[in-house]
């Protein structure tokens, strides 16, 4: 039962980083939501299998899966986001500061 | 010191890994963890007896307990923006100074940094960390580098530095 709540949680999760993939203007902020909500999105879909499995074989691959995307997903977000800048995508209109533009030259 | 800790570390992720004790599957993984901590401590510990000082330890529980409650709280806050009809987005990136000294240290605030409402971790150049921030509250240095950084640094400093 809970094993069921914390997955379907997590499809739920999922599904709004889709749809903040799809409505925010530019790559940064895109980044933003598929980032955070992919993350916890598909780390609470790990939890509910370590649940449903216990603490066997695949649930404590489950578990040591939730570090790895995590670590994962933060190194991708910041070289995509730095990659993005230094290729030259600009931020979108209603960006309102960059302190980065000087340094990023 | 810092070979032997990421062997440790490499070996017992390797047991977790595999969850087999047999005599083949522990020297498999011995060799592996020794090749790759040899070939690879010398970018992650730069001092290794920090793992001996047991106060790091809890300091770790204290901060993945609060990473944890701010991972929730920024999915709810980008669920809040994404869902929203009118979009209330102010992006920018903004500076903030860090306090850190030691480069896994600064690496694990880029991270949790990551991880919390709104901000994204875009470069670090010198002592500052310049940040992809979604809603760009306030124009002060001092008041965002709070909201930022502020959280994680104590404990940060506490458990890594």
């Amino acid at each position: 039962m809970v094993s069921t709540i914390l997955i379907a949680i997590g499809v739920l999760f999922n599904l709004f980083g889709c749809i903040g993939l799809i409505r925010l203007p530019d790559v940064y902020n895109r980044l933003q939501s598929a980032t955070k909500c992919g993350t916890l999105g598909t780390c609470s879909i790990l939890a509910g299998a370590l649940i449903h499995f216990g603490f066997m074989d695949a649930g404590i691959k489950a578990l040591i899966a939730i570090p790895l995307l995590f670590f994962g997903a933060t190194a991708a977000a910041h070289a995509l986001v730095r990659g993005a800048y230094h290729f030259g995508v600009k931020l979108g209109d209603k960006s309102v500061k960059d302190d980065y533009k000087d340094i990023a030259k | 010191m810092r070979y032997l800790a990421l062997f440790i570390l490499t070996f017992l992720f390797w047991l977790l890994l595999t969850l087999d004790v047999s005599l083949v599957n522990l020297v498999v993984g011995a060799v592996v963890a020794l090749i790759t901590s040899l070939l690879f401590s010398k970018y992650f510990f730069d001092k290794g007896y920090k793992f001996l000082q047991l106060h790091r330890y809890f300091w770790l529980l204290v901060y993945i307990v609060i990473l944890i409650w701010e991972c929730i709280k920024a999915n709810f806050d980008v669920a809040y923006r994404v869902l929203h009809p009118a979009m209330p987005i102010k992006p920018g990136i903004v500076k903030v100074k860090l306090n850190l000294q030691s480069d896994f240290a600064r690496a694990m605030l880029a991270n949790s940094i990551t991880m919390t409402p709104g901000t994204i971790a875009v470069d670090i150049v010198g002592d500052d960390l310049y940040i992809h921030w979604i809603y760009v509250s306030s124009e002060d240095p001092e008041e965002y580098s709070q909201k930022i950084a502020g959280r994680f640094e104590k404990y940060i400093k506490k458990t890594f530095d």
